[in-house]
């Protein structure tokens, strides 16, 4: 499903938080959102999903955000928000289960189709272990997973995740990456929030670069992610290479000489 | 969904205890008849003196010990679902205290003396007015913290002007009466006073009830749950007038009663699978059978010296619940 955004805008007490972004997201893409602390990017997924009052337009698959019902936008994007929150010892299976609740009506009671799907979402972030432990008891990690799966049950051809990876070991952060591309794979498109340059531009298939609230740069990720770049944005200096794919890691602080 | 056939069990439990509580309830009292000629004299039109006291006093004390513990134990669940705080509780918002306060104007200025439905009538002004006070203080924005505080507040101004009350009053037998009717009982409620309430909480249940998988979804933080279609600004009218209704009503015509809108969702919360949907009907139950049991027992311990139920059920509440802390505190170590 497509996103477009023309001249989304976002105040928050007074201060311009999202200047101006224009932003047109289709099928199949990974987009990797990136930029320094406050740059808006949370605002910005916020934003589209209406939790912030925004000046500008929001579509999702070509129809005006705020014209969709609640109900029809849990439908159409899914949402992971960057506090992990979770308020009750509430078995894990149950807590994925939460994830179809913006499809059912007001009194129906999840189906068969409805378990299949979190099934499916159990699988892929690797909790089915855990279904029958209180969500509340479970380590950072695992605690991330399950939220992940949350979010992954909605099944929604649009998915939004504010730094999905914090928190995880490499190895689930590489597997999360690997489960989102095979869902832009599917015809998906995912957005997501990250400060590992590295895994977005190896990932990813298109960065989106911000800062102080505007787009920086936009494009596949080596065309956005230029040394240049992360000195003005960041300042920090990387390592770019190459190694069955673009390797950025950042070395130090720029207009420093390493040791 | 998992546990559903032990989550159904324990409705069946609760609700067959409830229903034994009830008619106990019934049989119980100064006027010792043995039970199935209170039972016959409560449905048979001859049975003169009994009928009476079955229908003019039992039956309205089991019909409020019922359907306040139901209340009660709903308004704590759905509070503490909705600020997702275990420690939230109907008097959180401000809205018994209140009723208090009307209901100790009443009493002072002698509105309750002058004609029977004076003081409920006053209680429930309060808790209205309560109410109003902190929808307009919690602004449009539909967050959490701004209901809390503004709870607070009013309470603390409740509380204060109840104080005022009693320190003026010049007549220490009012001043008696204010503190007694501020202990909470069910003792000597009529006819009248189920009509008066039952609407009010009935009203207060629907409201309340519905909101459960809002409450659910809610488990996930305030934005997740936005993002899954819920009305964040609905669930709050809900649960803020829901409460304001039904407890309202409940604290005008029985008086403060505490601790049974804390401690039941905690005590039914991990048979429930802690989710707030759930635990909704069971602490609905469970707060009926609680206040039945409560309300037997001030009758059976001390029969002649009207021990009051607010403070039978704090005397109880209270170790328990320190009971509760300990365990918990036993499991995160």
């Amino acid at each position: 499903m497509r996103l477009d955004l023309k001249s989304l805008t976002v105040e928050l007490g007074g201060r311009r938080v999202l200047d101006d972004v224009t932003l047109s997201i289709g099928e199949g893409e990974f987009v990797g959102l990136v930029g320094p602390n406050g740059a808006g990017k949370s605002t910005l997924l916020k934003a589209i999903v209406g939790l912030l009052p925004a000046g500008g337009e929001i579509a999702l698959g070509g129809e005006a955000a705020r014209s969709l019902s609640a109900r029809e936008t849990g439908r159409r994007l899914s949402y992971l928000a960057q506090e992990r929150e979770i308020a009750w010892p509430v078995p894990v299976e149950d807590l994925v289960m939460l994830g179809r609740a913006a499809r059912l009506p007001s009194f129906a009671r999840p189906g068969p189709q409805d378990a299949a799907a979190v099934a499916r979402a159990m699988r892929r972030m690797e909790v089915e272990a855990l279904a029958r432990r209180p969500a509340t008891e479970l380590s950072g990690g695992e605690k991330a997973r399950v939220l992940i799966a949350r979010a992954l049950a909605q099944e929604t051809p649009l998915l939004l995740a504010d730094e999905p990876t914090a928190a995880l070991d490499p190895a689930h952060q590489i597997a999360l990456m690997r489960v989102f591309a095979d869902l832009a794979g599917e015809g998906g498109a995912v957005v997501a929030c990250l400060h590992d340059l590295g895994l977005a531009a190896r990932w990813c298939t298109r960065i989106v670069l911000l800062d102080a609230g505007r787009i920086i740069a936009d494009g596949a990720p080596l065309d956005a992610l230029t040394p240049e770049r992360l000195r003005s944005v960041y300042g920090v200096e990387a390592l770019f290479a190459d190694r069955d794919g673009p390797v950025v890691h950042p070395l130090d602080l720029a207009g420093r000489t390493p040791g | 969904m998992t546990g559903t056939a032990g989550y159904r069990l324990l409705l069946a439990g609760l609700a067959v205890v409830t229903a034994l509580l009830f008619v106990c309830s019934l049989l119980v009292g100064p006027a010792e008849v043995d039970a199935m000629t209170s039972l016959r004299a409560l449905v048979s039109d001859e049975g003169g003196l009994m009928t009476l006291v079955m229908r003019e006093i039992r039956l309205p004390r089991a019909i409020l010990g019922l359907s306040i513990g139901a209340t009660l134990g709903l308004s704590g669940a759905v509070l503490q679902g909705y600020l997702r705080n275990p420690l939230a509780e109907p008097g959180l918002l401000g809205i018994s205290p209140s009723a208090s306060l009307g209901a100790v104007i009443a009493l002072y200025t002698g509105v309750a003396a002058a004609f029977p439905l004076g003081l409920p009538l006053a209680a429930l002004a309060g808790a209205a007015l309560a109410v109003l006070v902190v929808r307009v203080m919690a602004g449009t924005d539909g967050g959490v913290l701004s209901v809390i505080l503004a709870g607070v507040a009013v309470s603390a101004f409740a509380g204060a002007m109840t104080s005022l009350a009693l320190n003026l009053s010049a007549n220490p037998y009012a001043a008696l009466e204010i503190v007694f009717w501020m202990l909470g009982s069910l003792t000597d409620r009529s006819m009248t006073h189920v009509w008066l309430a039952l609407p009010f909480m009935a009203f207060g249940w629907a409201m309340l009830a519905v909101t459960g998988k809002a409450l659910d979804a809610l488990t996930l933080g305030p934005d997740t749950a936005a993002s899954l279609g819920v009305d964040l600004k609905r669930v709050r009218f809900l649960a803020v007038f829901g409460t304001a209704a039904s407890v309202g009503a409940a604290t005008a015509v029985a008086g403060a009663i505490g601790f049974v809108g804390l401690v039941v969702p905690h005590l039914l919360r991990p048979f429930t699978g802690s989710l707030p949907s759930r635990l909704l009907p069971a602490s609905a139950l469970g707060g009926a059978a609680m206040l039945l049991a409560a309300d037997i027992l001030v009758r059976v311990v001390m029969p002649g010296r009207d021990l009051k139920l607010g403070v039978l059920t704090a005397l109880v509440g209270a170790p328990f619940f320190l009971w509760l802390v300990w365990r918990t505190r036993r499991r995160m170590v």
